[in-house]
């Protein structure tokens, strides 16, 4: 979909919203205000700057809907969303899963004392277990721990798990997964990385 | 001090999950591959701190210190205007009154026409009724290694005046829950390049980042476990932090910009917290890893 027709889609799809839901989530004056509170309370501080406070539109709908958008809209959304997914240009979707580890293990990048210009991590075991030795790993995510040994390692499935990390909301439109590929923060060859820490039979994940 | 010695000896091992989002905690060496991911499940580290913090609380808790110098600053006249908080300062239960106050705010004040909390209550009054400059105690609003502001010892004392008595935060004024409201708002509002909300990490119940336990805030339940222990004595620094403190971390880690000392957004977020988890008791000041 071209961005102008992606856009106008977003803004009729907001448009519908705000019609047909008024008070969907909560009061819609109280979200008024409580975005006008924090756009007053908010400074920039380091790399986190203060324009962070706005929605951008898939953001919006979240928000607006509670996490739970209608049906259709939520899937031409999430369509929005796969067509901005790039792959890489070499058509290799695996790269080195030892690699991948340290990125998953990595927390950094995008606070206010995160140095800017540093590489990012991809904070993955802060929602997800993944490798077996790490026993230190969170749970806002579901477990990833046998994802290869369980799901396979088809080209279909690496496209599948390259296209989620790049953007965790081509497929779940509100998923609490951040987009990573979306917004610049893992780069291609970081994505790859972690797609083989996921489905190499050689990586710990699927021994 | 008995706890000098194991005090130090603790900190090796509660340092490293201390910001769990920049310094994961190290894995254990040839830990079985565990199966499901047990909500509460719990490392060495975490059982050593439990065991720690009950001998603490036995022995003196830390943060008692505090309770100390903040009872000093709230009874000695201070200040351009050299008056004393006691003779000046209504917490809501009159003038110098600090007995269960702390268990009633955020809580509306005509003379500010605000809904403020315990924090922003006491800065109000240095600055309103001794002269003190805001931008001078928001320059430096909470403790590190070296320095521990004077309004954080004050809110330890406020905090523990109210040590086993009911959460009551006054939801029936009108006031109140407007600002109740706008706090459920900003604790579901995901923005930021990560598009977090307060309600990614404490909107379910058992969810952990890292070993951290998140408690859901969404519930009774879950907002005592944010309410009770603070403020409280961290011993990853040996700081003694406020709600206002961690608010503000948070907001560091959803990847949001900085709030502004005791504003409107903060109040907000406590309002929201602390009353849900009215008519249940606050157990007095905490120890934080
Ligand atoms: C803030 C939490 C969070 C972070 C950080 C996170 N995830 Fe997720 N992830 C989730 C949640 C929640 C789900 C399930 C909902 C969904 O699919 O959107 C998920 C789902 C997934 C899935 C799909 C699982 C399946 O069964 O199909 C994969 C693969 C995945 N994550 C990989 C990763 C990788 C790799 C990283 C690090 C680069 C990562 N995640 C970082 C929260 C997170
Ligand atoms: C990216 C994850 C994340 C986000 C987003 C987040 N928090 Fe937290 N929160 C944490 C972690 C990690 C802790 C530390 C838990 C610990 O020390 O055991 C914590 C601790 C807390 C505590 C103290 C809990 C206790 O047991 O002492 C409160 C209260 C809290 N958060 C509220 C909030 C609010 C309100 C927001 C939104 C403004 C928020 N959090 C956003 C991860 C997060």
């Amino acid at each position: 979909m071209k961005t102008t027709a992606r856009l106008s889609f977003l803004a009729a799809a907001m448009v519908t919203l705000v019609a047909a839901m008024p008070a969907a989530h909560a009061d819609g004056d109280h979200r008024a205000r409580a975005i006008a509170t924090m756009k007053q309370d908010f400074v920039t501080k380091g790399q986190a700057t203060a324009d962070r406070i706005s929605e951008d539109g898939l953001q919006a709908i979240c928000n607006r809907t509670g996490n739970k958008p209608p049906e259709t809209i939520a899937k031409q959304l999430e369509t929005d969303q796969m067509a901005g997914v790039k792959y890489p240009t070499d058509g290799k979707l695996m790269g080195d899963w030892k690699s991948g580890e340290k990125i998953a293990q990595s927390g950094r990048g995008f606070t206010w004392s995160d140095e800017p210009g540093l590489p990012v991590g991809g904070n993955c075991y802060n929602c997800h277990q993944i490798a077996p030795k790490e026993t230190s790993f969170g749970t806002v995510g579901p477990t990833l721990f046998h994802f290869g040994k369980l799901r396979g390692n088809t080209v279909d499935i690496q496209k599948y798990v390259y296209s989620k990390i790049y953007n965790a909301k081509s497929y779940n439109l509100c998923s609490e997964m951040p987009r990573f590929g979306h917004i610049g923060a893992l780069k291609e060859h970081q994505i790859k990385d972690l797609v083989a820490l996921l489905l190499d039979p050689e990586s710990p994940v699927n021994k | 001090m008995k706890y000098r010695i194991a005090f130090v000896a603790m900190l090796a091992l509660v340092m490293q999950p201390a910001s769990a989002q920049n310094k994961p905690a190290t894995a254990k060496k040839g830990a079985k591959p565990p199966a499901a991911a047990p909500a509460e499940q719990k490392d060495a580290a975490t059982l050593e701190f439990e065991k720690f913090r009950t001998q603490m609380e036995q022995e003196g808790n830390p943060a008692e210190l505090f309770e100390v110098k903040g009872e000093e600053f709230w009874k000695t006249k201070r200040g351009p205007k050299n008056v004393s908080l006691a003779e000046s300062c209504d917490l809501g239960l009159g003038i110098g009154v600090v007995k269960g106050a702390y268990v009633q705010m955020p809580r509306y004040f005509a003379d500010a026409g605000k809904v403020m909390d315990a924090e922003r209550r006491i800065v109000w009054c240095m600055v309103e009724k001794q002269g003190f400059k805001f931008d001078d105690l928001a320059k430096k609003p909470f403790a590190s290694g070296e320095y521990t502001p004077e309004q954080t010892s004050l809110v330890t004392y406020v905090a523990g005046q109210s040590k086993d008595m009911k959460i009551a935060i006054p939801l029936k004024d009108p006031h109140v829950k407007d600002v109740y409201e706008i706090g459920k708002e900003i604790v579901a509002y995901r923005a930021g390049p990560y598009d977090f909300s307060c309600n990614t990490c404490h909107g379910a119940d058992g969810k952990r980042i890292r070993m951290q336990n998140l408690p859901n805030i969404t519930t009774a339940k879950g907002s005592l476990t944010a309410v009770l222990g603070w403020p409280g004595y961290r011993m990853t620094g040996g700081v003694m932090l406020t709600p206002q403190w961690r608010m503000g971390d948070c907001f560091r880690q959803q990847r949001f910009p900085q709030p502004k000392y005791a504003s409107d957004t903060i109040t907000a977020l406590l309002t929201y917290m602390t009353a849900n988890a009215n008519g249940q008791m606050y157990k007095g000041l905490g120890i934080k890893r």
